[in-house]
């Protein structure tokens, strides 16, 4: 017989060589995320302090390590995060433009993370929950509108959420002027994503609620392949096309939402992570779990690193720059899809 | 011979509409079955329910002598392969990987393919003579190419049963008669049970060993192509009159359509 023609790669060693590529991509944007701040150093005393000799420099090892690291931490997990989001609705829904922001899921975990604290609940697992209970009544919501007309057309959906968003936009506006409550200082944070609330211990709280989520897509990453061949195929193919599109809503549902509770409203991560590295690695999910989750955590290192610098004074929450570079994107799939 | 399929008092109604009604017959192993009958006759719902896709509602279904309701979802895409009527058409896969993915019923979740199943997409799709297109995007072939495409795939399966929804619909005529020369040919090597829609009643009797006439969803007609195709079975199975002869071909009967104009005049 002849021997396997070179098209089709193993798909292992291809997982692997870009899972190191993004990883390095990560490290590189992890480090220069500890290295640059307000505080003014040289690269000599950041290395010397990430080499652990804190003792010459203890006021710039308390920074580095207490406040810059969970904060590069919690930028790498949002923005995995929400990559795996984006890029678990666009298989489901059969929709390149499909996204957690875009269809209004990250503004009904919002207001329910809102509800929730002015109910005094506690952060975990109250305010959680209460964000997980909004983020499936607006996916339920969204469906329900975009299903009623013509069967899901890729437009009727993106409206839907759209309509979604605006409508929890306004809900949450209205419970923040309603309260004067000091939780609900911060209006942008809501609205406008943001790290600046970074802390070790709530990091590392999210790290534990995401990390088996990021393990379960994984496992689910070939039954997804199979979706893309049509319902009726996958279930043909001996995939569970009731339960495992419904296990899947749910584990990205409950990410998107814890992460909404700890950052407010991130647009647009989800739309072009998944999209560039489809673009770069082709449509296989086993390949593009693990690149979601190292290129979109790179990513919104990154785009913290510049929400924090570009201004001269203070910073900007992070989720200038996400909307900034995703909404053009945002338009130019648009009218793609439409060709 | 053993029997690969049986379906017995198989009915079906979707709301009030009745679109099965008491369906029987059985398939052997290695025989190729042909399903014809009008539109609306319920040919995809039967096939639908075969390969596991609409539970029956009445009836039973046994595949390779076993309960279809014993099998798991994996299971029994192990045991019968499909290629549906229409797929969607903005698969993102290039050939090979579409190919590929039949492996994954013979799967574990956390498995990934051996070179076994490398060699096994390959040979597939040399039988299907689509190599030369292994690496091209699947939604950018032709129909033609794309029913082949999901025919390897099916064979890459390796199931005992493949069923087929209107294969050679979208297809020209030297793609219809390749496609069916090609169900032929897994008949005879692997014995593959080949169960199949057809609207082209003369393409079925080409290379049916059976076929099942179905009208409003009960059986009008079973068994050899001559004892189906005969000019009243025909009449009271499709409503009009057809003129059956034999095929210079082969020993088989050969259905022509004769315009109701011409039908007055031969009258007249």
């Amino acid at each position: 017989m002849k021997a396997t023609a070179p098209y089709v790669y193993p798909i292992l060693k291809r997982i692997l060589t870009v899972s190191l590529v993004l990883g390095l991509l990560l490290i590189i944007s992890a480090f220069l995320g500890l290295s640059m701040g307000s505080t003014a150093q040289n690269i000599r005393q950041i290395l010397a302090v990430l080499s652990g000799r804190a003792d010459q420099y203890p006021t710039l090892s308390n920074i580095v390590w207490r406040i810059r690291l969970p904060r590069v931490i919690l930028a790498a997990l949002v923005g995995a995060t929400l990559s795996l989001g984006g890029l678990v609705f666009q298989a489901l829904l059969r929709n390149p433009l499909a996204e957690p922001y875009i269809l209004g899921i990250s503004g009904g975990s919002a207001v329910g993370a809102i509800i929730g604290i002015l109910l005094g609940m506690s952060p975990f697992p109250g305010v959680a929950f209460f964000a997980f209970a909004g983020s499936m009544a607006t996916l339920l919501l969204v469906l329900l509108i975009a299903s009623t007309r013509s069967a899901m057309k890729k437009d009727t959906l993106i409206l839907a959420g759209v309509m979604v968003n605006a409508f929890c936009s306004s809900v949450i506006m209205f419970l923040i002027s309603l309260t004067q409550d000091s939780r609900l200082h911060n209006i942008l944070f809501w609205l406008m994503g943001d790290l600046s609330l970074s802390d070790t211990h709530r990091t590392l709280m999210l790290m534990v609620s995401l990390l088996p989520c990021f393990v379960a897509l994984f496992l689910f990453a070939r039954p997804m392949n199979i979706l893309l061949l049509g319902e009726e195929m996958a279930a043909n193919m001996g995939v569970d096309v009731r339960l495992t599109p419904l296990v899947l809503l749910l584990i990205t549902s409950f990410m998107v939402s814890i992460v909404v509770c700890h950052t407010g409203l991130l647009g647009f991560v989800g739309l072009v992570i998944p999209h560039l590295l489809r673009l770069l690695f082709g449509p296989d999910h086993r390949l593009l779990v693990p690149a979601c989750i190292l290129g979109g955590g790179a990513y919104l290192i990154l785009c913290d690193l510049l929400a924090r610098s570009l201004p001269s004074q203070g910073e900007m929450p992070v989720g200038v720059i996400t909307a900034m570079i995703g909404a053009p994107l945002f338009i130019l799939l648009l009218r793609r899809s439409r060709r | 011979m053993k029997t690969s399929l049986t379906v017995k008092d198989l009915s079906h109604r979707y709301g009030r509409r009745i679109v099965l009604d008491a369906i029987s017959f059985s398939v052997q192993e290695g025989e190729f079955f042909i399903i014809i009958g009008p539109n609306g006759s319920g040919k995809t719902t039967l096939v639908r329910t075969i390969s596991g896709t609409l539970q029956p509602q009445r009836g039973q279904i046994e595949i390779l002598r076993r309960p279809i309701r014993s099998y798991s979802g994996k299971a029994l895409a192990r045991s019968v392969a499909v290629v549906a009527q229409t797929p969607p058409s903005d698969i993102p896969f290039t050939v090979a990987d579409v190919v590929l993915m039949g492996r994954s019923p013979h799967m574990s979740l956390l498995a990934i393919e051996k070179r076994k199943d490398l060699e096994l997409a390959e040979r597939a799709m040399a039988f299907t003579n689509v190599q030369h297109l292994a690496g091209r995007r699947f939604d950018q072939l032709s129909a033609g190419e794309r029913q082949r495409v999901l025919i390897s795939r099916a064979i890459c399966q390796q199931t005992r049963i493949i069923v087929l929804d209107e294969p050679t619909a979208p297809l020209d005529l030297a793609h219809q008669i390749n496609v069916m020369d090609l169900l032929e040919r897994l008949r005879k090597e692997d014995e593959i049970t080949i169960v199949m829609v057809s609207h082209d009643l003369n393409l079925a009797a080409l290379y049916a060993d059976r076929l099942l006439l179905l009208k409003e969803g009960s059986v009008v007609g079973l068994g050899k192509p001559e004892e189906v195709l005969t000019f009243q079975t025909l009449e009271q199975a499709y409503g009009c009159v057809l003129l059956v002869d034999e095929n210079p071909v082969k020993k088989v009967p050969r259905v022509t359509l004769v315009p109701n104009s011409r039908l007055m005049n031969d009258c007249s």
